[in-house]
């Protein structure tokens, strides 16, 4: 009964949707107040809530492990604990799919319910795209990703959630993962409505700018969480693998980041509109394509999804619709848009169009390589693109915009001279000097890691020279949040390029007793015990680690899981302030030994403490933002006030 | 010159979909194979499964009769289910060289008694050699070498009931 509500709930979206569609249309194109455009607002609304509906329905049939719903029997087990079974709602295909359409009707119901700064026109062509959106996909689900399809007989068994995803990763990573790829989705109907309706000035971008923000924080998130998952997880030591999945995360996070900053530039200062309009349709189009690259299995990745080239076909057809459709849209109307403001080459737009550059520069490497084997694969070669290309072309165009980025925050809008701010430049020249003569000299550290940190460095000071002849109290939120932002970018950079630069990695094979150093710690291995989990069995090691007089035990284990057979290593992580010892056991190696793999990873988990700082910084953004606004607003309606009461007076 | 750039990211777009499309008709291939095919078993010389047999060699398929190489392991659960189909191959007459990764005279011995013994020789691969030699990914795996020490054919996992008539095949084409 559940799953019908469910399934019937999706279908009432559905028809929601072609109501929001067809009302926004008829508004956007009269610009009429009747009846049906007026419609347009509470059927975004009314839809949100529905697939609110559908999607509890789903949650509903896991958590009770209704093996009469094909896809429970499919992924799930009533042994599995209470929290995996709930997350193994969107830990497959459909329940994944059902989640994104969830998101988007949500988005469209959150802008329909509070956005008021832009006019009616505007908004039911806004609300009438993200219909469009919304309606494409609900159709990939209802036609070809059913969730709710039921088994008749039901299964006896569930077949088991994948153990990898047994985890509370799953719980946390691919929701906010896809907060992010969805919102992006408010920006792109946001400038679909821009160019339909011929409005990209600063208006548009303050009214964007929240939603983009909160995106983006949603994306570095989602993306921080699962970069720590798959470090913890897979037992392989590393944090980024340049894996197509990762980087179908990564290019939409990075066209966010370059799409926040012009965004900045044309709210303040009504440059770059073109350029604004057409971040804005790239990075929702990224989003697009990395959901096809993920769920048409067309790429070969450690994310072992379903292959199934009908439903590839499908969203294919999809993408083509709306990322085809705003890309069209572009040609024809981006060029009536008219310029907007100029500016030097050295002031604030000009150092934001840099990083814009730069950043679009990355996205296209990454791009490049992540459908690189897929053209390869055309002419019939079969390649795999690795860190080798990814770490050195990246850093060629992202060092570049980190030295910028030491610079930019301190000019002033529309032109400045660099003599004004020699000072501070002096000392990130000196920072950056004597950061390398010290690698260079004292660590062997490659090549990429020794400007990574040397910038980092530099940078953690830098982020915070905007505050230099301000009065503290008087700093705004928005600039905080900035701030906040780079020094997280500081932070972040310093935890890779250290624990790729100090890393120490020792793999053993050791019998209880024996004594191994790894960078500041001795181990040792003292038993290798059976252990039983709710739905596993596990051989767990018990290492005693010492350093410095304080002794810690860790307990890495090799699980065996029943439902679906397989094995997983589960890392132990023994963290300290700076840096994480990371401990595998590995196979017996015969004679009572086994294999123990052991990192020392210095500050490596300033990596994700980074990202924490970066979302943060995002968040202080927001508010700043959004009280600014108000605060606009108010003086606004009070000057009007005013007005209007002087006219009234004169009049009389 | 501005309306050209206005129209680039469609025409990119119109690229990738084209790429995409085109792949999504094709059909994927998720197969490693060993690029040995063709060409001659690397040259070895490991010594045999117990400390007295015999050593073996590359020289041992140089004799014009072609054979079956089965990587496998007595540590290795997939080839305790593989050992029906090799007794079967064995009993159609076709010679069995296998070839023990990383294992130990006393657990080989224990295997066969437990699990049957197809094999004409076995020899033993302490540290993986011949297994990277062969450019084979994982345990088991099973190659077609003819009379003449050329690598004919390769079979990766376990050889599962219905995969015998293909190795016999393979195995009778190399004749």
């Amino acid at each position: 009964m559940i799953a019908e509500l469910g399934l019937a709930a999706l279908w009432l979206a559905a028809g929601l949707c072609v109501l929001q569609l067809f009302a926004g249309v008829l508004g956007a194109r009269a610009g009429d107040d009747g009846v049906v455009s007026a419609l347009t607002r509470p059927a975004a609304i009314v839809q949100g809530l529905v697939l609110l509906v559908s999607f509890a329905c789903l949650l509903r049939v896991f958590a009770v492990t209704d093996l009469s719903v094909a896809l429970v029997a499919a992924n799930s087990h009533a042994d599995k604990p209470f929290i995996y079974r709930i997350s193994g709602a969107w830990g497959n295909h459909e329940g994944s799919m059902l989640l994104w359409v969830t998101i988007l009707g949500l988005c469209s119901a959150l802008v329909a319910a509070f956005e008021r700064r832009m006019d009616d026109r505007f908004m039911k062509s806004m609300l009438a795209a993200q219909a469009f959106i919304g309606l494409g996909f609900i159709a990939f689900l209802l036609f070809s990703s059913n969730p709710f399809a039921r088994l008749n007989p039901p299964a006896d068994f569930g077949a088991g959630l994948n153990p990898l995803l047994q985890d509370i990763g799953l719980a946390l990573h691919p929701p906010t993962l896809y907060l992010g790829y969805v919102g992006l989705s408010v920006a792109f109907s946001f400038v679909v409505a821009g160019l339909v309706t011929r409005q990209a000035g600063p208006e548009l971008a303050r009214v964007m700018r929240p939603w983009v923000l909160a995106a983006w924080i949603a994306l570095t998130l989602g993306i921080a969480a699962g970069s720590y998952w798959a470090y913890y997880e897979l037992g392989w030591g590393g944090w980024w693998f340049w894996d197509p999945v990762e980087n179908a995360s990564l290019m939409p996070w990075l066209a966010a980041t370059a799409l926040l900053h012009s965004v900045g530039v044309l709210a303040a200062r009504d440059a770059l509109r073109t350029w604004t309009i057409m971040l804005g349709v790239v990075a929702f189009s990224m989003s697009m394509v990395g959901t096809f690259l993920v769920r048409s299995g067309i790429l070969t990745s450690v994310h072992a999804f379903a292959v199934d080239p009908e439903r590839g076909s499908f969203i294919l057809a999809l993408l083509t619709l709306y990322v085809g459709g705003a890309f069209g849209l572009f040609a024809l109307r981006a060029g009536a848009l008219a310029e907007g403001k100029r500016f030097a080459a050295i002031s604030r737009e000009g150092a934001l169009v840099f990083n814009n550059v730069m950043l679009s520069a990355i996205l296209a490497v990454v791009l490049l390589g992540t459908l690189y084997p897929l053209l390869a694969e055309a002419f019939g070669t079969r390649v795999s693109i690795g860190p080798p290309y990814y770490n050195p072309v990246t850093a060629v165009f992202a060092v570049p915009m980190l030295l910028v980025l030491l610079v930019g925050p301190m000019l002033r809008w529309k032109r400045d001279k660099l003599s004004r701010v020699r000072v501070p430049v002096a000392l990130c020249v000196a920072i950056l000097a004597a950061a390398l003569t010290a690698l260079i000299f004292f660590t062997g550290a490659g090549v990429l890691p020794t400007i990574g940190l040397a910038v980092a460095a530099a940078l953690a000071l830098a982020s915070w020279f905007p505050l230099r002849g301000r009065k503290l109290r008087r700093v705004p939120l928005a600039l905080w949040g900035s701030m906040l932002a780079h020094f997280g970018i500081a932070v972040s950079l310093f935890g890779m390029a250290s624990e790729s630069a100090f890393s120490i990695e020792r793999l053993v094979a050791v019998e209880a007793g024996d004594v191994v150093e790894v960078g500041p710690f001795t181990a040792s291995l003292r038993a290798v015990e059976p252990v039983a989990g709710p739905n596993w069995t596990a051989l767990q090691g018990d290492i005693l680690v010492s350093r410095g007089g304080s002794e810690t035990i860790l307990q890495p284990q090799a699980r065996y899981f029943t439902e679906p057979a397989q094995n997983t290593s589960e890392a132990a992580l023994l963290t300290r302030w700076d840096g994480q010892l990371y401990a595998i056991l590995g196979d017996a190696a015969g004679e009572g030994r086994w294999q123990l793999r052991l990192w020392w990873k210095p500050f490596v988990t300033l990596i994700w403490y980074g990202a924490l700082l970066i979302a943060l910084g995002g968040l202080l953004s927001i508010f700043g933002h959004l009280r600014g606004s108000a605060r606009s607003r108010k003086i606004r309606e009070e000057v009007a006030r005013r007005r209007a009461e002087k006219e009234r007076r004169a009049r009389a | 010159m501005k309306r050209l750039w206005l129209i680039l990211p469609l025409a990119l777009f119109a690229l990738f979909l084209g790429v995409a499309g085109y792949q999504l008709t094709q059909p994927k291939d998720e197969f490693v194979r060993s690029t040995m095919i063709g060409k001659p078993l690397p040259a070895f010389d490991l010594p045999g499964a117990t400390d007295e047999a015999p050593r073996v060699a590359s020289a041992y398929f140089a004799d014009g009769q072609p054979r079956l190489l089965n990587v496998w392991a007595t540590w290795c659960v997939p080839c305790i289910a593989e050992a029906p189909q090799l007794e079967e191959l064995a009993e159609r007459g076709v010679p069995i060289v296998g070839v023990a990764i990383r294992d130990e005279p006393e657990a080989i011995a224990r295997f066969l008694e437990n699990y049957g013994n197809p094999y004409e020789v076995i020899a033993r691969d302490d540290i993986a050699e011949l297994q990277l030699g062969l450019g084979s990914s994982g345990i088991p795996e099973t190659f077609v070498v003819d009379g003449d020490g050329i690598i004919r054919y390769q079979h990766i996992g376990d050889i599962r009931a219905d995969d015998v008539d293909e190795i016999y095949a393979a195995w009778e084409d190399a004749r």
